[in-house]
C-alpha cells in the first residue's frame, strides 16, 4: 500500500498533470484558431473535443476491466484502486461526452437530446457506471469489495459491444466513425482530424492523469480507515487500563 | 453441477408454493402496472396497442426486480447465507439454481401477462413459437442478470434500493430487443426478430458465464 502512495505521490504524476494542461490547452487553442466549416460553422470545432472524450469513456471501462482481472489473479489491492478509479473517472468522461454531444447535437439536428441508439447507450453506460459507485459506496473496505467491484467491471466490459455496434444494428442517425470509413479524408477535414488526433491524446493523457490522483486518494482513505479503526482500538483498551478496573481484559 | 442447481431451484420454488409470495404479490403487482398503463395511455386511442410490447416487458422488467429481491431475501435470514456458502453446493450449480427459479417465476408470470395484454389491450398473439423463444430467451437474461447484481448487493442494508440502480440500466438492452421481437412476432414477420434474438442470446450467455465463475468469489468474499 505505501509503495503505491510513495509511487503516486512522486514526480511521475505531476508530470502527467503538467502534460495533460498543456495538451489539453493546445487541444482547445487549435480548435478555436481553426476555420470554422462550410455545413455547421463554428460548431464542427467540437470534433476536438467530442470524439476523444468518447473515446476515454469507452478506454475507462476496458482499463477497468483488466485491472479487475489481475485483481481477481494477483489479489493485489493496487488493482482493485485503479479498477474503481478507472470507473469514477470513466463516469466523469461519459457525462462529457453525453454533454457535448448534446451541444454539438442542438445545431444539427435541431433538438438537445433525441433517442439515437449511440446516445441512448451512452447514457445507459454512465447509469451503469453510476452504480458501480453508489454500489462501491455501500461496500464495506476489504477483500469482499475488491471482488464484488472486479466482477462488476467485468460485466460492464460485456455491455460495450451493445454500445459499439449499436449504431449498425439500430440504423441510428449519429455520424457513423468517421475515422473507420474507408477514406477519412472525405469525411472531415485534415485540419479537423489534427484537432481530433491531439484531442485523443490529451484526453487519454488527462484521463491517466485524473486516474493516478484518484487511485491515490482511495489508498490515503484506506489508510485514514485503518488509522481510525487503530485509534479506536487503543481508545477501548486505554478504557479497560483505568484505574477503577485493574484486570485488563476482563469483560 | 447440474445436481447442486436443481437442488437449489427446487428449494426456491418450493419457497415461492408455500409463501406464496409470488402468486399473492407480485402477479397482482405485474397486473396492476398493465392496467396503470392503460389508465395512463387512452385505451381508445390506438396508442396503447402499438405499446402492448413495450408495455408487457416493462412490467416483466419491474416484475423481475421483486422476483430477485425475493429469491435474496429468503437467502438473508436466519444466517442462510453462511449455510449456502458452508454447504459445499458447487457455486456455478447455486448459481444456476437461484437464476432458473427467478427465470421459472418470470415464464409462469410471462405466460399469465400475456393472457392479460391480449384481454385488456386486445393484443393479437400471433406466432407462438417467435414469442416463447422471446420470451425465453429474455427470460434467462433477465434472470442471469439480475442474479449477479442480487449477490452483489446481498447482505447491504441497502440493496432494496441499488438493485434497481444496478439491474435497470444493465437490463434496457433485453427490454429493446425482447420488444422489438415481440413486435416482429405479433406482425408474423420472423426475419426482423432475428437480430434481436441474437442480442437476447448474447445478453444471457454473457450474464451467465460472469455468474457461473462470478458467483462462488461473490457469495464467498462479499
Amino acid at each position: 500500500m505505501s509503495e503505491t502512495r510513495r509511487s503516486s505521490s512522486g514526480r511521475a504524476p505531476a508530470l502527467l498533470g503538467w502534460a495533460s494542461l498543456v495538451l489539453v490547452g493546445a487541444t482547445v487553442g487549435l480548435g478555436l484558431v481553426l476555420p470554422k466549416s462550410a455545413e455547421q460553422a463554428e460548431y464542427s470545432r467540437l470534433i476536438a473535443i467530442h470524439p476523444p472524450v468518447a473515446w476515454v469513456s469507452y478506454v475507462a471501462v476496458v482499463v477497468a476491466a483488466i485491472a479487475a482481472i489481475a485483481c481477481l489473479l494477483t489479489r493485489r489491492a493496487s488493482f482493485d484502486r485503479l479498477n474503481i478509479a478507472s470507473l469514477e473517472v470513466g463516469a466523469v468522461f461519459t457525462a462529457l461526452t453525453l454533454a457535448t454531444g448534446s451541444i454539438w447535437s442542438r445545431p444539427t439536428w435541431g433538438v438537445w437530446w433525441r433517442w439515437d441508439p449511440r446516445l441512448t447507450t451512452e447514457a445507459l453506460l454512465l447509469a451503469v457506471l453510476v452504480g458501480a459507485v453508489a454500489l462501491r459506496r455501500a461496500l464495506p473496505p476489504g477483500r469482499g469489495r475488491a471482488v464484488v467491484t472486479s466482477v462488476f467491471s467485468l460485466a460492464t466490459l460485456g455491455l460495450l459491444p451493445l454500445v459499439h455496434f449499436s449504431v449498425e444494428l439500430w440504423r441510428s442517425q449519429h455520424q457513423r466513425g468517421t475515422l473507420l470509413a474507408p477514406d477519412p479524408a472525405t469525411n472531415a477535414d485534415s485540419p479537423y482530424l489534427g484537432a481530433m488526433f491531439l484531442g485523443f491524446v490529451a484526453f487519454t493523457v488527462l484521463y491517466s492523469w485524473m486516474v493516478v490522483q484518484r487511485a491515490r486518494i482511495e489508498a490515503l482513505e484506506e489508510d485514514a480507515d485503518e488509522l481510525m479503526l487503530g485509534r479506536a482500538i487503543a481508545e477501548r483498551r486505554a478504557e479497560g487500563l483505568g484505574p477503577s478496573d485493574p484486570a485488563p481484559g476482563v469483560a | 453441477m447440474w445436481a447442486d442447481a436443481g437442488l437449489v431451484a427446487g428449494k426456491d420454488l418450493r419457497i415461492e408454493l408455500r409463501s406464496r409470495v409470488g402468486i399473492n404479490q407480485v402477479l397482482p403487482f405485474s397486473l396492476v402496472v398493465l392496467v396503470l398503463f392503460a389508465l395512463a395511455l387512452d385505451p381508445d386511442s390506438g396508442t396503447l396497442d402499438a405499446a402492448a410490447p413495450g408495455l408487457f416487458w416493462v412490467a416483466v422488467l419491474l416484475s423481475s426486480l421483486l422476483a430477485t429481491q425475493r429469491s435474496f431475501a429468503v437467502e438473508a435470514a436466519d444466517g442462510n447465507r453462511d449455510g449456502l456458502r458452508m454447504s459445499g453446493l458447487d457455486p456455478a450449480g447455486l448459481f444456476l439454481g437461484k437464476a432458473g427459479a427467478v427465470a421459472a417465476q418470470l415464464l409462469v408470470l410471462e405466460a399469465l401477462l400475456l393472457v392479460g395484454i391480449s384481454l385488456l389491450y386486445g393484443t393479437d398473439l400471433a406466432s407462438f413459437g417467435l414469442l416463447a423463444l422471446t420470451c425465453l430467451l429474455a427470460t434467462l437474461g433477465l434472470a442471469g442478470a439480475g442474479t449477479v447484481y442480487g449477490v452483489m448487493a446481498f447482505g447491504l442494508r441497502v440493496r432494496e434500493t441499488l438493485l434497481p440502480l444496478l439491474v435497470l440500466p444493465v437490463m434496457a438492452p433485453v427490454l429493446l430487443a425482447a420488444t422489438r421481437s415481440f413486435e416482429a412476432a405479433i406482425e408474423r414477420d420472423a426475419g426482423a426478430a432475428t437480430s434481436w434474438l441474437g442480442v437476447l442470446a448474447a445478453f444471457a450467455v454473457l450474464y451467465f458465464v460472469v455468474g457461473m465463475f462470478g458467483f462462488g468469489p461473490l457469495l464467498e468474499e462479499a
